[in-house]
């Protein structure tokens, strides 16, 4: 099937199977890596992208679905090569261990942050429970969301 | 070591730029030409005979290149490998063979049973629900117990029973103490199965170059080079036609320290297809068919003093190890064994361990290995002794304590504690807490109905793993440093780092040793043609062995630099210092040289002193003389709700030992996410199979990681001790907080459930469980 979508800026056709996922999709055919399938079932968020200005999981919603939409993935974020806020957060208070939720975590961090600006710690740790970290505990992923939310609000 | 410019700061890491973006590189993201999918077809019973397969629809399915078989592989692929089968330390140990793909006989659910190639991963999902397999189904045994049971089914008919080994230790007069014991506290004890669940699941990229003969083989792995060694015996392979790169690692907890079927059978698949090939682990796969962690039951008899003195400890255990053995299956318990005596100076010690074979996944090791099933044993106990004695758990442990002049201290396991100061970091974590106002809080609370539980884990475990006397394959670890000409500095280590922060703490102490701007240094790891052989990264031992082996080898260029230096300079190289990223004369840095310019007289050969070798590059193999042993005190205040039997955490107070501290920032890290993993242990996590041998817990939706909003903000401190066993003073600390945080925990509920007379809850507390005993008292 033809679809056409915009995904980080690029607009562009494609022809795709109507049985692939948005997340092979962006993987295999659009040539992108930051985009991660950690458990194929809506559960980890590590395939996180925002689908017309909404954070999906990208393992479940079918390229076809995505017909016409606008995507962003991680790799949309930083923008003439200035990290965006939230992922200087993630480095700046090492929000990140082995970097394999991250991506989708930062996604989750964005969508939380353009629908409460100022969370509190309570906000975020409720906000990125669809988003699973092996890794870090979670309190730096906390304290990197809170720098990210000082940076964009003052 | 003194906190200088680099080692002991806050330093942000290098590695999080590109992992930050998207732009690091894991398993699947290595695309190759004409690269193929494979799809492994998994046994969907516990037991079974294998009748027959018919592979023939799939084959002709549109895009399959091959299907594959047990017989197809049997007689051109090794078994997988244990390196823990020595009999004479597990006396009659029954050593299975353990195929790549089934043959005969299915011994648990997920046990690869045919492969699929083609051209695209969806087609080869698409093959396997072609294949025909006629199972006959056997009789399942889902545990230790069932196994052990006259007329059990026997999983391996090559003898008679399962019993797969056994395993003894035994420390003092363990008879003596107990008749001379005032009380015998006895509890039995459950440590439930895990799942690891690194975010990334595992998966296998292999390509085979004909011209060269050479297998390139990426996998996400804790062990490229001894993978690389395994696999060479698996596909009869020269080893130096095999190279295994570790790409980008998205966590691995131990899962990763391992050889598997599909390691094996891709680089085959490779090398007789003539394409490369892929396999990425589902989640559903990773559950079923990646190791598992933990799952012995024992009986613990503490003999005890009147006044909480402990005497001796008696361990009796069964371990369910699964149907086969993975890379160190039967080695695990052994760490069990070794650290029973906890922080504590009692040395009359036993235990003796029966593993049966089931028909489940094979166990294997899980963050902190063996050592979180002793530590949760001996801290649950204190506070069990406390109960039955009617003493003060602070009390008993204080009482039982080894004393900070008594180290090096020798257990009565044999091995020798290298420093430690257990008070200190109880007493800090103590005022950290308030301790006295958290007491007076909970009876205030219990008046109202509401139970606060103050929990204590005053826990020591091993690390640094280890010297090889003691480590089935090798516990030395390996360096290379080499400066080029322009004054870049790269580190090859044998440790393989999968979100440890190496690739920082590394450049850091070569940062302050060589005097270089950290942002010339490269650390190189995981890459086998790359890198001299090494062992890799498990067992917090990646810095305390790593990190001594880079700086030994350090240190050899470093003296060769400022030979040169001294030379260039007409001075002694005793005179050489480092001033302002210069090798100057004392007090002359406007005269010095950088490492640079150093480095490219060192590489044009022609102004050297004589006798001395051109180039600039050293290497160092550091065998180290004992393990680490980091310790601490961990509290945790939990609420438990009345009316639903949950859990809440109300406050997480941890004070660390782990020696000296290269980079805090990554040590809070690590203790972060040890503790939450620690937590998922004793709150939420259980892989449960049911009587058919099927695992019920096989999704995220039933097997319960912990999540960002079931912890409070963790308090941190902590004291340093210098471990005398390396040079830098450092413990490691990758797996002190999950080893600290489960009795913590635990010890926190059932004290909150004081009131309902409950002295012992075998883990995970959920709610349910809390919420029904609640009910019965």
């Amino acid at each position: 099937m033809k679809i056409e979508v915009t995904v980080n800026g690029e607009h562009q056709s494609y022809d795709v199977e109507p049985r692939m996922l948005l997340v092979h999709f962006l993987r295999d055919v659009v040539g992108l890596t930051g985009t991660h399938v950690g458990c194929e079932t809506s559960l980890c968020g590590a395939c996180s992208v925002m689908l017309n200005g909404d954070a999906v999981k990208s393992c479940t919603v079918l390229a076809v679905q995505a017909n016409g939409a606008e995507i962003t993935t991680i790799e949309g974020l930083a923008q003439n090569g200035e990290l965006h806020p939230i992922q200087e957060g993630f480095w700046e208070c090492h929000g990140l261990q082995c970097g394999f939720c991250t991506p989708g975590m930062i996604i989750a961090a964005h969508q939380l942050l353009e629908r409460n600006p100022k969370p509190s710690e309570a906000d975020i740790r409720r906000g990125i429970e669809g988003n699973l970290c092996r890794c870090t505990g979670y309190q730096h992923i906390v304290d990197a969301v809170q720098y990210a939310s000082k940076k964009m609000t003052t | 070591m003194p906190v200088s410019k680099s080692v002991g700061a806050r330093i942000k890491r290098r590695e999080d730029p590109r992992l930050i973006q998207g732009l690091a590189h894991y398993v699947d993201d290595i695309k190759l030409p004409n690269l193929l999918h494979v799809a492994i077809l998994r046994s969907p019973y516990a037991h079974a005979r294998i009748n027959g397969i018919n592979t023939d629809a799939a084959q002709n399915l549109s895009g399959v290149k091959s299907v594959v078989t047990g017989d197809d592989v049997k007689d051109v692929i090794g078994g997988i490998p244990c390196a823990a089968t020595d009999p004479e330390g597990f006396p009659g140990i029954k050593v299975p063979h353990h195929p790549v793909l089934a043959t005969g006989k299915v011994r648990f659910v997920g046990e690869p049973v045919a492969a699929v190639a083609a051209t695209d991963a969806y087609i080869a999902q698409d093959a396997l629900d072609l294949i025909e397999v006629d199972y006959e189904p056997l009789d399942a045994i889902n545990s230790a117990e069932a196994a052990f049971a006259d007329g059990a089914p026997v999983i391996h008919e090559d003898w008679d029973d399962n019993m797969a080994f056994t395993w003894s230790i035994a420390g003092g007069d363990v008879d003596a103490a107990f008749a001379e014991a005032d009380h015998v506290v006895s509890q039995r004890i459950d440590h439930q199965r895990l799942v690891p669940n690194p975010m990334e699941t595992r998966g296998v990229v292999a390509q085979y170059l004909p011209g060269k003969d050479q297998l390139n083989l990426w996998s996400s792995t804790q062990i490229p080079h001894l993978l690389r060694t395994q696999i060479s015996v698996m596909l009869s392979m020269a080893e130096n036609h095999v190279r295994v790169i570790a790409p980008e690692v998205g966590g691995g907890f131990g899962c990763k320290l391992n050889v598997y079927a599909e390691e094996a059978l891709l680089g085959h698949m490779a090398k007789y297809l003539g394409q490369p090939v892929k396999w990425i682990e589902g989640r559903r796969e990773n559950f079923l068919h990646t190791i598992h962690g933990r799952d012995q039951t024992g009986d613990v008899e503490l003999a005890v003093k009147d006044d909480g003195t402990i005497l001796g400890l008696n361990y009796t255990v069964t371990a369910d190890v699964g149907a086969y053995y993975q890379l160190l299956t039967p080695a695990i318990p052994t760490l069990t064994g070794l650290m029973l005596c906890g922080s504590y100076t009692f040395k009359n010690v036993q235990m003796n361990l029966k593993a049966a074979f089931t028909n489940k996944m094979a166990t294997d090791a899980y963050r902190g290995a063996g050592r979180p099933e002793a530590t949760y044993l001996i801290e649950r106990m204190i506070d069990v002794v406390a109960h039955d004695l009617d003493l003060d758990p602070l009390a008993v442990r204080r009482k039982n304590f080894i004393g900070k002049d008594a180290f090096p201290y020798e257990t009565g396991t044999a091995l020798a504690y290298d420093s430690g100061d257990y008070t200190a970091a109880l007493d800090k974590a103590l005022k950290i807490a308030d301790y006295e106002a958290l007491r007076e809080q909970q009876a205030e609370l219990r008046e109202e109905g509401r139970y606060l539980g103050i929990g204590f884990s005053t826990y020591v475990e091993i690390c640094g793993m280890g010297p090889s006397a003691a480590m089935p394959a090798g516990g030395w670890e390996s360096s290379t440093v080499r400066v080029d000409p322009t004054g870049k500095v790269t580190v090859l280590t044998g440790v393989s780092p999968h979100g440890q922060g190496q690739e920082t703490t590394f450049a850091q102490l070569i940062a302050d040793g060589l005097g270089v701007d950290i942002d010339d240094i490269r650390i190189i790891h995981g890459d086998t043609d790359a890198v001299q052989y090494g062992i890799g990264t498990f067992g917090s031992r990646a810095t305390a062995v790593g990190g001594t082996a880079m700086v030994h080898a350090m240190g050899k260029v470093k003296d060769k630099v400022v030979d040169i230096a001294a030379h260039l300079l007409e001075s002694n190289p005793q005179d050489i210092v480092i001033e302002d990223g210069k090798y100057c004369v004392q007090g002359a840095p406007e005269s010095g040289l950088t490492l640079g310019e150093i480095a490219m007289v060192a590489h044009v050969g022609v102004e050297l002193p004589e006798g001395t070798e051109p180039g600039l590059a050293e290497s160092h193999f550091f065998e180290p003389p004992n393990f680490t042993y980091p310790f601490g005190t961990h509290i945790a205040v939990v609420e438990v709700d009345a009316d639903t039997g949950e859990v809440e955490i109300e406050r997480y107070i941890a004070v660390d030992d782990c020696g000296n501290i290269i980079n805090p920032l990554i040590v809070e890290g690590q203790v972060h996410g040890g503790i939450a993993q620690g937590v998922g242990q004793a709150l939420y996590e259980e892989a449960i199979y049911d009587e058919s041998g099927q695992m019920i817990t096989g999704s995220f939706m039933d097997y319960a990681l912990p999540k960002a909003h079931n912890f409070p903000r963790f308090e941190l401190a902590n004291t340093v001790t210098p471990s005398p066993v390396n040079p830098m003073g450092v413990k490691g600390v990758g797996e002190a907080g999950t080893i600290g945080s489960t009795p913590a925990i635990a010890n926190a509920v059932i004290d909150a459930l004081k009131p309902f007379g409950v002295r012992h809850i075998d883990l995970p507390l959920r709610p349910e469980k809390l919420w029904k005993l609640m009910q019965e008292t």
